[in-house]
Order: structure tokens, then C-alpha cells, then sequence
């Protein structure tokens, strides 16, 4: 790595015009980026980091007002440059930008080829044959197989993985000095993620760029990036090297997002740090620290004046600048979060009598392709059976389009499966009016600003269940709903709130009591916390712990987030391609996988572990689409086990420690190589510190 | 592509027979054509001679698929009214509305994609205002009053243009100027909001940090995208120009097809009025077939449906 | 750890500064908006005073709107030479009020507009609601049938059937409603089929509530604000329809005075006397234009902020 600067922001900040006042989404930002290296910019929605990536290079929306001391880049002064130079020189040149949505960044109506080549031959200089060559060659190096004919595709043609691909070759086709990815794999699944982070990691290497990794996820950023900036309300409060930030936090904000992350600290710790309250509004005058409100160690002066930076001893060998922005009040030293105690050791229970059932329920939709397109089957789910026991949070795992929505609807009975049953209490489910399986099952969602009916108010909408039902008389529905919220942690004010005036965690605890107020056996958390900022993410998590504790529940707990997983289920089941492929308990499933779909998750996930790298998962391809199922096993495309028998013939399940696995490989043992880079979570305490 | 182009024909097939039945239909119950033929004083047994011999005694069905048999060999009848061909009619009116329909699209296109656009590229400008106000107004202002102002002021104050008739291209400057009027609001808004939303969009931001700016953003990324929702609008307006000019043909006395439908209407020419509104019929959907083809062409997500 | 400590830990916790603000209703955030927004201002005053006037046109008109007068006929208006204080707007051919007439007018033209626009609610919001939530073969058909309504020309079906059914106020307002409910079915679709996906919904389905009761409790609360945008649009429509139609002679018969007919009688002594086709219009384009601003800016200061 050179020590040679390659950009410095000094005093960057952005305003922006809202109704009454402005927003200032970004605060005085001050970073040094040098050759070759990666800068992880973390943190939470509307913390300013995608502003900040934008600010860079002027592409803020119109409104928005930009200020700022310098944006050194090499030479330049970026903040001096006009629109002109800006375009014609530094964007897509000297800077590429990869975003977060793949499949709205390329535009529709053009080929692959034309967006990749104008790339280039918009600066000018370079011939089109030329540019072409360059398309060509980069497309193999991002891993899109036969580049040459991909160039007459139209996105529409591609999956999401491949259109990230693509938006990182057309990031690269000018050798820029500088890549920005602005959460490059957030809407991707996690086996694609892993394969994206660990692409770009590798071209940079070789191209010898410095990045910027704009990400709220941590685990990304720690094994990805050199050093990383936290950002916190529009200012970055802590910055240096990856491994010291991440192994010991200094200001309260890291080190209270790091207490958030399940698995952090212990798989066995039953409840995760918190950060209460939420991120404030950032318009008008801000005094003192923007922090204080939500911090454990917050001293009457964090209220009034602004918090100096403080460098932290040197010492570093490599003479990364280490600081953090805060007054780090003497008196409260050593106070931090509550909860993150692990006194309460692991409580996993086996779970007893099995209170649902599905066997062998399949389920196929015709889709019709276009407008007028011929009708093809889509098979959702194929011959799954799975049960639920009482009392135990069963995980569902996969990535998207593998079914897991059509199961869960089809066990809240919103779907009537092809064949196959559905047995809840001992009858089958489609001989039960939906009112009574109503009281039997509930669901929770992962979007709160989709699951709650914007028109009714907070009071009204955990009501709603007892009215369909006609449970009680208004007062004593009222008066449970009150005792509902106070259950979930909602102030008895916003009863008469709307959603929308409520935060995304105050509405997930809305739409967590309008599940339990039928007092159900079994609740449905369809991703809970997946649309979640991670600290909200840690509180939402310990209520749905403690409420099954409290009300003895059973969870059928959907999410493609291994981390949450581990820290909270007692059973595991896998699902791909509309099938289950492996089910078992947790420790089984989750240390000794059988089938190498399950493999290939676990690899992918990515803990907090700042001193290993982006795996490199051993998964050819992509998700395939669902409508055209391969033959055989419909994992063989993508194993890395497959031979004949598995391409031809459809693997029974069988039982291998208590496990269920559909798979013809499952007593062989995984290959070496790069699944061995996997560590050993049952001894993550030593990684940790 | 081929599919799709056959079944977007089979609709429109669908479209005008199920429109001119239901013509048919209500004529066949709301009005007694024998009566209109033999006129309003006509001995009842005259009446009756005319019931049977043009065949109106025979049932719905029957007359229906008469009708449409002529129709199919080019036949639309004999008019009460002007007793001639309804065929001979309209050729003889179709000249004028076609003029007028396309020089009418020609001023709505010359004022609302400017307009449109500018708005779009510098929202909360004075000139995205001045278009909006523009809009507002335009929508209120009623189009038989506009070409009656038009007439006062530069037929009659100015006298500069004719205050009616078609014989000359003098002659439909105002009448195009008000018919071109009416869709400007309507054709504005939509190249406004739809520019708006593609300069909004993902991919333009992609092209912007690509490096394209100005000019060759407008017109290499942005341009195509935003086509799209135009095409139709524009076709949807200038089948209801083919179709319904009635108020400016009116106001202005040209002898088009829509003055031809009033007047018809009037008269209860049934013959007539039944076979106009089948053409208008089947120029509106082959209009937006066409608009569906162009926008097939543009978009791939379209044509690869 | 009990449940009940960890509520309170977390209330204890979160200092209240910014929990407490919670932010405004929705409604609260409409008038809020509503406050700074002049078009809706100006567009909802120009519509009270108009709605003032036609309530109260017995009372405001200075004479009756249908008494002749033929020794008074065509007077201008009153600041133009000839005319009279005592006819401020003039007379017509039949030595009429104009003024009075033209007072008169609001009152039919608001009416066959509120009328027509309400009707084609009906049809429209519940053809949506129908085609958007169930789907399958019952969008198909409603989907055909709007195809139909948009191929034929409007006025010229308006008009047939008003010539077919006869002239009457009732009539026109039948016919116009009856005509104009596309814009609200594709709307209402639209988001019956955007809502309909909404997890909230399932939410309902989840928790035993029937379609019906979805569909009425769920959804159409979620529509309201878009059929109000449209309705007032759709008001102006109708009353620009009607004011055509009895232009052309096919609308509101005569002596009643509507806006439209008054400027086809106006027609004849148009070259000489303008002020009688010039005043109705302006009384048009007046209460088209309040109503257009109304609607516009109902739809400025309704849009949610809502994360999509």
C-alpha cells in the first residue's frame, strides 16, 4: 500500500431544503484517503455517508446545497471544479461509482455494450473497436461468462448479481484512480454479496485503486476495508484502522453498534446490546454532542458544547490517523449500554409436542410472462414438509425466490396449497375458519412501513384483530390494546398516532402487538429486523426473545441473516429452489452443515472479523430462476460436489444426526480449500475482545 | 412480436364490433327510424309500409349482422337524411378533418414539448411556472369559447384569417390553433412529469457519474425513456382529433366528419351516426396499436416482453 | 430479566427529548401544507365566493333571471356606452338580466358539475376497487370496458345519448357521470393493485378479516385522498362538458340559464354586442380554474411522504 494521498475532504457539508427548515445531512466531514487503500465509511440510515459519496463528486439531487473547505484529488480541488470539468474529467474517469440498486442503474432501453463503451468513448480518445475490446476484457474479469455476446443484452435480460457485475465493469472501463460503492451488495442475496465483495476486493488489488466502501453493515466493512470512518448524524465521530476500531471501540456510538450485532460478542449472549432512542432530526441548530441524547456517559457539558476530536495514543505501526469525536467524560468511564449481559446463559429449548405440520405441500403458480405472454409454471414449493414445536423458534433460511414467502403464507393460510396439508392443532388447516386459525397464528413483517395501515391510528390497528374477531366489548379491546403496548415498549401517547408519525422501530413494536393481542401459539416473523437500522434491529430482537419467554410462544422465524440466526434459533431449516434442503437443530445445521447449499450461507455470511478477508464462496452462478428448475437435484448447477447422479436424479431426504438433508453428497465431508476459512464460531470468543 | 401484435389486433377487432353493437342496440331501443324516414307526420300505415320494407321489423340480431355484413363489403348504407351513400358522406368530409386533425396535433406538439421539457429540466423555475399556469389555464378555458374569441379578435377586429369555412389553408389557422389548445394541457403535464421522472431516475444518476452532463445526458440517456409515455399520449389525443372535432368544426362551420356526426345526430340519421362512430372507433385503437408498436420499438422491455 | 423491566429499562433509557417529538398527523401535515400553499388559497376563496353566489342567487340577484323585457334588449354592460347601472352586465336578445342570468348559472353549472363528477365516482371508484383487488377475469372485463369507453369519442356519445334520452338537466347529468368514470377506475386500480400487495393486507387476511371487509376497511381509506384529487378535476370536466353540450343545443334546454347556452344565444349578436358571448365565458373559465386549483393543490398537500 503507498502512503501517497490521494484525496482529502476538509469541512464537507450538505444541506437539505425541506418544508420547514433545512436538513443538514451532512456535518463538517474531514477524511484522507490514500492510494490503493479502502476506506469503509459505516453507519446508519440518514447518517450522511451516501450524501458524503455523492458531495465527492457533485451528484447530489438538485435541491441539495454543497460546502466545503477542499476535496483534494491528486491535484484538483474538486469543491472549486465547475460542472464541466466535473463531468468531463474526473466522473467515470478518474472516479467510478458503483450504487446500491442494480436493477434500476442501468438504463432500460440500452444495451449492455452501448452503456459499457460510451463509458469511454465519452471522454474521448478512445476508438469504439477499442472500447469494445475494453468491455469485452473487463466483463470476463468481473465473472460474466461469454462477455462478447453479453454486450448485445438489455439489462432487463440479467439478474441482479450480473447488473451489479456489469455496474462494476462500467465502474472500471477508464482505470479510475478511485472507486466509490455505495452499498455495492445490500440488495443483493448473501451468496452473491460474498461473491461481489470479494470480486471487487480482488480487481482492486490488481488495479491498484483506492476505494470507498460506503455500507451499514459491519461485517462487510470489516473484512473488507483498510480503516474505516463511523458516521453518526452527519459527522464522522470515530476513525482508524479497521482492526483497532472494530476490536476496541472508543466512542460510545461504535462501541454501542457493535454491542447491537448479534454474535459480537458471544453466540450464547441471549440478549444484544441497545442503543435506545433514535437518530435525531438534524435541522436547525445543533448543540453540543449530536450523540448525547442517546449516550450512557452523556455529562451536562455533552449537551452544551461541541466535542473535540481526540487523537488516540500513537503507536500504530502503520501511522494511521486514530480518533474519535467526543468530550469522553472522566466521571462516566466505564458506563455502557444496557443489556449485552450474558448472565443469561443460552436457553435453548428443544421444544415439546409438535403444535403444525406441513406435509408434502406443494404449491405452482402460472406466471404469465409480459402482457400477453404464454402462461409457465413457477414452482414455488415442492413437496416440503417441515414442523413447528412448541415453544421453539424454528429459523427459515434462504435467499430470495426460494419460497420461503409462499410457505409462510401458505401456513397462515392465505394460500391454498396444489397438494400437500397443513396441520395446525391437530386439524387440518383448510377445515378451519379463518377466524379460529386466526387465533392460532399470527404474523409479523419485515417492512413497518408496509404492514401498518397508514389511515389508522396506533390504537386502532392493534385493535383491528378483536374487532374482526369480536372479542369483547370497546372498552375492554381498549383497554387490552393499552396493556398490549405497554407489553411491547409503546408509549400509551400514540394511540391516537399514525404510523407514519412513528419511528421504524416504534412501528415494528406496533405491528409486534397487533400480532400478539389474539394471544396466538405461533408467530410468523417474516425478516423482522431486516429492514431495520442494526440498533433498532438489537432492541426489536431482545422483545421478541423476551415475549416468547413471557407468553410462551413459537416463532417460525424467516431471514436470510445467518448472525441472527445463530443468536436466536433452536432449530434450522434451509430452503432452496422451493424445497427444503436441510433442517436440524441448531448447532447441527449451523457447525456441521451437510448439505453444501447450507456450506456455501455459512461461508457467505460475513461476521465481524477484521482480520479475515472476504471469502470466496465455492458457488458457480448465480440463483437460477425459478421458472426453469434444473433436473435432478436443483442445486447441481451450482455445487461443487455434483456429478452425474446428482444432475439426473432427484435426491430423497434422509436422516444423518438428527438432521434432515436432501442431498446425494451428504456423508461426503466438504472439500478443502476455501471453505476451511471459515472460523470456528464456537470459539468466537477468542477473536473477540 | 408477432403474437403480441395479433392479439393487440384481435383486441381492437373486439373493441369496434362490441361498440357499434351497443350503438346498434341503443338506437334499436330508443328510437323509431321508420317514423324518422316517413317524417313526423306520416300516417301510421305509412310508417308501418316503411318498417317492413327497409326490414326494421326484423329482430336485433338480424338487422345487426345485416348491417355489418355491408359493412364488410364496404357498404354503410344508404343516409336518411342527404339520401346518399353514408360512404360518399364521409369521404366527402374526411379530407377536412384530417387536415385539421394533424395540423391541430402539429400546434400541440409545437408548444407542449418545449414547454414540457424546459419545465422538467428546471423544476420551480419561472419557466416550469409560466408552463404550469399555462396548463391551468389552457384546461379552463372552454374550446368553443376560445375559437369564438378568436373569431372576434383576428377575424373581426384584425381582420386577418377568415371567420369560417375550409376552403383555404387561411382557413385553418384559428380552428387549429384552438383544436391544437385543447390537448396541450393534458400532452404538458405528462412530458413534464414523465422527463421528471427519468431525470430522477437510477440510470441517469449512472450516467451522470459516468461523466455525461447537459446536453448529451438529455439526449443519449434521457431522451428514449421519456418518449415512451408521449407516444401514447399523443396518439390517444389525435384519435380523439380524428374523432371529435364536432366543437371546433362547429364553431368555425366546417363541413368535417364531426360537424357531419352533429348534424346527423340531429336529423337521426342512424346510418350515419352508426357508421361514424364505428370509423372513430377503429381509428382511436388502431391509433394506440400504432403508439404500442413505437413504444415496443423503444423499449426492449417491450418488444422481448 | 423480566418483561416488564425491560419496558421500563428502555423507557428509563431513552431520554425523552426525542421520542417525545412525535411528529404531525397526516391531517395536521395537510394544513400545515395547505397554509403556505397559494393556488389552493386562492382557488378554494374564488370557489366560496362563487358558491356563496349560487347558494344565495334568489337573494344576490338584482332581478329575475327569465322576465323579459324587449324594450331593453341587448343593452352592453354598464361601463360601455349605452349601457345602464341599473343592468350592470347588460342584456340579452330577449331583453334579460344578464347579470342575474349569469348568477343563475353557477348554480347549474356547479350543480350538473358536483352531480356528474359523483356519479362517475361511484361507477368508477367500484369498477376499481372490483378490477385492482380480484382481479383475473373480472379486471379482464373491466379492462375491455374502458377500452371501449376511451375509443369512442365522448361528446359525440354524450350527445347521442342525450338526443336518444331527451334534454333535461337530469339527463345531462346522468349522461356526463355515466361517461366519465375512466380516469377514476385507472387510478383507483392502480393503487388497489399497488396496495393490494401491501403487507398490511395480508396483515388483515392473517388476522381472519373477509374480503369484503378488506376491501372496504383496508384499501378504500388508502384511496381517499387520490378520488378527491380527481373528483374536483372531474367536477371541472363535467361543467366544461355540460357548457359544450348546450352550446351545441344538445345540453340544458332553454330558458334556463346555463353558462354554455347563453353564449350560443349570444352567437347571433356576437359581431356587434361580444360582451354577451365574453361574460359567460369568463364566468367559465372563472369557476373552472378555482376548481383546477382546488384540485391541484389538494394533491400538493396530500401527497404522503410515505417511504415507497
Amino acid at each position: 500500500m503507498s502512503t501517497e494521498s490521494l484525496l482529502e475532504i476538509r469541512d464537507l457539508s450538505v444541506t437539505l431544503p425541506t418544508d420547514s427548515s433545512a436538513l443538514r445531512a451532512v456535518r463538517g466531514v474531514s477524511l484522507d484517503l490514500r492510494r490503493g487503500e479502502t476506506l469503509g465509511i459505516v453507519g446508519e440510515s440518514g447518517s450522511g455517508k451516501s450524501m458524503t459519496a455523492l458531495a465527492l463528486m457533485n451528484l447530489l439531487p438538485p435541491a441539495a446545497r454543497r460546502q466545503a473547505a477542499a476535496i483534494r484529488f491528486g491535484d484538483d480541488d474538486l469543491a472549486a471544479m465547475g460542472e464541466k470539468d466535473l463531468a468531463g474529467r474526473v466522473r467515470g474517469r478518474r472516479i467510478g461509482m458503483i450504487f446500491q440498486e442494480p436493477m434500476t442503474s442501468l438504463n432500460p432501453v440500452y444495451t449492455i455494450g452501448r452503456q459499457l463503451i460510451e463509458t469511454m468513448t465519452i471522454h474521448g480518445g478512445t476508438s469504439v473497436a477499442a472500447a469494445r475490446r475494453r468491455a469485452i476484457e473487463l466483463l470476463e474479469k468481473v465473472g460474466l461468462p461469454d462477455p462478447a455476446s453479453r454486450l448485445k443484452q438489455y439489462p432487463h435480460e440479467m439478474s441482479g448479481g450480473q447488473r451489479q457485475r456489469v455496474m462494476i465493469a462500467m465502474a472500471l472501463m477508464n482505470e479510475p484512480e478511485l472507486l466509490i460503492a455505495d452499498e455495492p451488495t445490500t440488495a443483493l442475496d448473501v451468496t452473491i454479496q460474498a461473491q461481489i465483495l470479494h470480486l471487487l476486493s480482488e480487481l482492486q488489488r490488481e488495479l491498484g485503486m483506492a476505494m470507498i466502501l460506503i455500507t451499514h453493515d459491519l461485517g462487510v466493512v470489516s473484512r473488507a476495508a483498510d480503516r474505516i470512518a463511523v458516521m453518526y448524524a452527519g459527522d464522522i465521530v470515530e476513525t482508524g484502522t479497521t482492526e483497532a476500531v472494530l476490536s476496541a471501540p472508543r466512542h460510545p456510538y461504535t462501541q454501542g453498534l457493535l454491542e447491537c450485532v448479534p454474535g459480537y460478542r458471544e453466540a450464547s449472549a441471549r440478549r444484544l446490546g441497545s442503543i435506545p432512542g433514535i437518530v435525531p432530526s438534524m435541522t436547525g441548530e445543533i448543540r453540543g454532542c449530536a450523540f448525547a441524547a442517546r449516550c450512557p456517559r452523556a455529562v451536562p457539558r455533552c449537551h452544551q458544547e461541541d466535542p473535540p476530536r481526540r487523537p488516540v495514543a500513537a503507536g500504530q505501526s502503520d501511522g494511521a490517523a486514530r480518533s474519535f469525536v467526543c468530550h469522553d467524560p472522566e466521571e462516566t468511564r466505564g458506563r455502557g449500554f444496557a443489556g449485552g449481559d450474558t448472565a443469561t446463559g443460552p436457553a435453548i429449548r428443544r421444544g415439546g409436542d409438535s403444535v403444525l405440520r406441513v406435509d408434502d405441500a406443494s404449491c405452482t403458480f402460472s406466471v404469465r410472462r409480459g402482457l400477453f405472454g404464454k402462461r409457465k409454471p413457477l414452482r414455488a414449493l415442492d413437496r416440503v414438509s417441515l414442523d413447528i414445536r412448541k415453544g421453539e423458534v424454528l429459523a427459515l433460511v434462504g435467499e430470495s425466490g426460494c419460497g420461503k414467502t409462499t410457505l409462510t403464507r401458505t401456513i397462515m393460510g392465505l394460500q391454498t396449497p396444489d397438494a400437500g396439508t397443513v396441520t395446525l392443532a391437530g386439524r387440518p388447516l383448510g377445515e378451519q375458519p379463518a377466524r379460529q386459525r386466526a387465533r392460532l397464528i399470527q404474523p409479523i413483517f419485515q417492512d413497518p412501513y408496509s404492514s401498518l395501515n397508514p389511515r389508522q391510528t396506533i390504537g386502532d390497528l392493534i385493535r383491528r384483530p378483536l374487532v374482526i374477531n369480536r372479542l369483547g366489548d370497546a372498552r375492554e379491546q381498549r383497554a387490552r390494546v393499552h396493556r398490549m403496548m405497554d407489553y411491547v415498549g409503546l408509549p400509551s401517547r400514540v394511540f391516537n398516532s399514525f404510523p407514519d408519525q412513528l419511528s421504524g422501530g416504534q412501528r415494528q413494536r406496533a405491528a409486534i402487538a397487533r400480532a400478539l393481542i389474539l394471544d396466538p401459539e405461533i408467530v410468523i416473523c417474516d425478516e423482522p429486523t431486516s429492514a431495520l437500522d442494526v440498533s433498532v434491529q438489537a432492541q426489536i430482537l431482545n422483545l421478541l426473545l423476551d415475549l416468547r419467554d413471557e407468553l410462551d410462544l413459537t416463532y417460525l422465524f424467516v431471514t436470510h441473516d445467518l448472525s441472527v440466526v445463530r443468536h436466536l434459533a433452536d432449530r434450522v431449516a434451509v430452503m432452496y429452489l422451493g424445497e427444503i434442503v436441510e433442517c436440524g437443530p441448531g448447532e447441527q445445521v449451523l457447525n456441521r452443515p451437510k448439505h453444501p447449499y447450507t456450506r456455501a450461507l455459512l461461508d457467505s455470511a460475513l461476521s465481524i472479523e477484521p482480520s479475515l478477508g472476504v471469502p470466496a464462496p465455492d458457488l458457480a452462478g448465480d440463483f437460477p430462476n425459478p421458472m426453469n428448475r434444473p433436473s435432478g437435484c436443483p442445486f447441481h448447477p451450482r455445487c461443487p460436489l455434483a456429478d452425474q447422479r446428482c444432475r439426473q436424479r432427484v435426491p430423497a431426504t434422509e436422516t444423518l444426526d438428527g438432521t434432515l438433508v436432501k442431498c446425494w453428497k451428504a456423508d461426503t465431508p466438504p472439500p478443502s480449500g476455501p471453505l476451511d476459512v471459515r472460523p470456528d464460531h464456537n470459539n468466537k470468543e477468542d477473536a473477540a475482545p | 412480436m408477432l403474437n403480441y401484435v395479433m392479439r393487440r389486433a384481435l383486441l381492437a377487432l373486439l373493441v369496434a364490433l362490441t361498440v357499434s353493437f351497443g350503438t346498434f342496440a341503443l338506437f334499436y331501443f330508443a328510437t323509431d327510424p321508420a317514423q324518422t324516414i316517413a317524417g313526423e307526420d306520416a300516417p301510421q300505415e305509412m310508417v308501418e309500409a316503411i318498417r317492413v320494407q327497409y326490414g326494421f321489423d326484423r329482430p336485433i340480431t338480424v338487422q345487426y349482422l345485416d348491417w355489418l355484413g355491408g359493412v364488410l363489403q364496404g357498404d354503410f348504407g344508404q343516409s336518411y337524411f342527404w339520401k346518399q351513400p353514408v360512404v360518399e358522406l364521409i369521404r366527402e368530409h374526411a379530407k377536412v378533418t384530417l387536415l385539421l386533425a394533424f395540423s391541430a396535433l402539429a400546434v400541440t406538439i409545437l408548444i407542449a414539448l418545449p414547454l414540457g421539457i424546459s419545465a422538467a429540466l428546471r423544476p420551480n423555475s419561472w419557466v416550469d411556472r409560466f408552463a404550469l399556469s399555462t396548463a391551468v389555464s389552457a384546461q379552463a378555458i372552454p374550446n368553443f369559447w376560445l375559437g369564438l374569441m378568436l373569431i372576434i379578435l383576428f377575424a373581426v377586429t384584425f381582420p386577418i384569417f377568415p371567420v369560417s369555412g375550409d376552403s383555404s389553408w387561411r382557413h385553418y389557422v384559428l380552428p387549429a390553433l384552438v383544436l391544437g389548445a385543447s390537448s396541450v394541457p393534458a400532452v404538458m403535464r405528462l412530458t413534464r412529469t414523465g422527463l421528471l421522472d427519468v431525470m430522477g431516475s437510477d440510470y441517469i444518476r449512472t450516467a451522470r457519474a459516468k461523466g455525461f452532463t447537459g446536453y448529451r445526458l438529455i439526449v443519449r440517456q434521457a431522451l428514449r425513456n421519456a418518449l415512451l409515455p408521449i407516444v401514447s399520449v399523443l396518439a390517444v389525443q389525435l384519435g380523439n382529433k380524428l374523432g371529435g372535432s364536432i366543437v371546433t368544426e362547429s364553431v368555425f362551420s366546417m363541413n368535417g366528419l364531426g360537424r357531419l356526426a352533429v348534424e346527423s345526430i340531429f336529423n337521426s340519421d342512424i346510418p350515419t351516426v352508426q357508421s361514424l362512430i364505428l370509423l372513430f372507433v377503429l381509428t382511436f385503437v388502431l391509433l394506440t396499436l400504432a403508439a404500442d408498436l413505437i413504444n415496443a420499438w423503444l423499449d426492449p422491455r417491450i418488444r422481448m416482453g | 430479566m423480566t418483561l416488564k423491566e425491560t419496558v421500563n429499562q428502555t423507557d428509563l433509557a431513552a431520554p425523552s427529548p426525542h421520542q417525545e417529538a412525535l411528529g404531525l398527523t397526516p391531517g395536521q401535515a395537510a394544513l400545515k401544507r395547505a397554509r403556505h400553499h397559494l393556488g389552493l388559497q386562492l382557488g378554494l376563496g374564488m370557489l366560496l365566493v362563487m358558491g356563496v353566489f349560487a347558494l344565495l342567487a334568489p337573494w344576490l340577484a338584482p332581478h329575475d333571471p327569465y322576465l323579459q323585457n324587449l324594450s331593453l334588449r341587448l343593452l352592453p354592460p354598464a361601463w360601455v356606452d349605452g349601457g345602464q347601472w341599473h343592468y350592470v352586465l347588460g342584456t340579452d336578445h330577449l331583453g334579460r338580466d344578464y347579470l342575474s342570468r349569469i348568477i343563475y348559472g353557477a348554480r347549474i353549472s356547479m350543480m350538473i358539475g358536483l352531480g356528474a363528477a359523483t356519479i362517475g365516482a361511484l361507477i368508477g371508484v367500484t369498477l376499481g376497487i372490483i378490477a385492482g383487488y380480484f382481479g383475473g377475469w373480472l379486471d379482464q372485463a373491466v379492462n375491455f370496458l374502458v377500452t371501449c369507453q376511451l375509443a369512442v369519442p365522448s361528446l359525440l356519445l354524450i350527445m347521442t345519448l342525450v338526443f336518444v334520452i331527451g334534454q333535461s338537466i337530469t339527463v345531462v347529468i346522468f349522461v356526463i357521470g355515466a361517461t366519465h368514470w375512466v380516469f377514476y377506475l385507472v387510478v383507483t386500480r392502480a393503487a388497489t393493485l399497488r396496495i393490494r400487495e401491501l403487507d398490511f393486507v395480508a396483515a388483515a387476511g392473517a388476522m381472519g378479516a373477509s374480503k369484503w371487509q378488506i376491501a372496504v376497511k383496508e384499501i378504500l381509506p388508502n384511496l381517499v385522498n387520490q378520488i378527491m384529487v380527481i373528483f374536483t378535476l372531474e367536477v371541472a370536466v363535467a361543467i366544461l362538458n355540460e357548457a359544450t353540450l348546450s352550446f351545441l343545443g344538445l345540453g340544458v334546454p332553454s330558458p334556463i340559464p346555463s353558462w354554455g347556452l347563453m353564449i350560443a344565444e349570444g352567437k347571433t349578436a356576437m359581431f356587434f354586442q361580444p360582451w354577451l358571448v365574453i361574460l359567460p365565458g369568463i364566468a367559465l373559465f372563472v369557476l373552472v380554474i378555482a376548481i383546477n386549483l382546488l384540485g391541484d393543490g389538494v394533491r400538493d398537500v396530500t401527497v404522503t411522504n410515505r417511504r415507497s
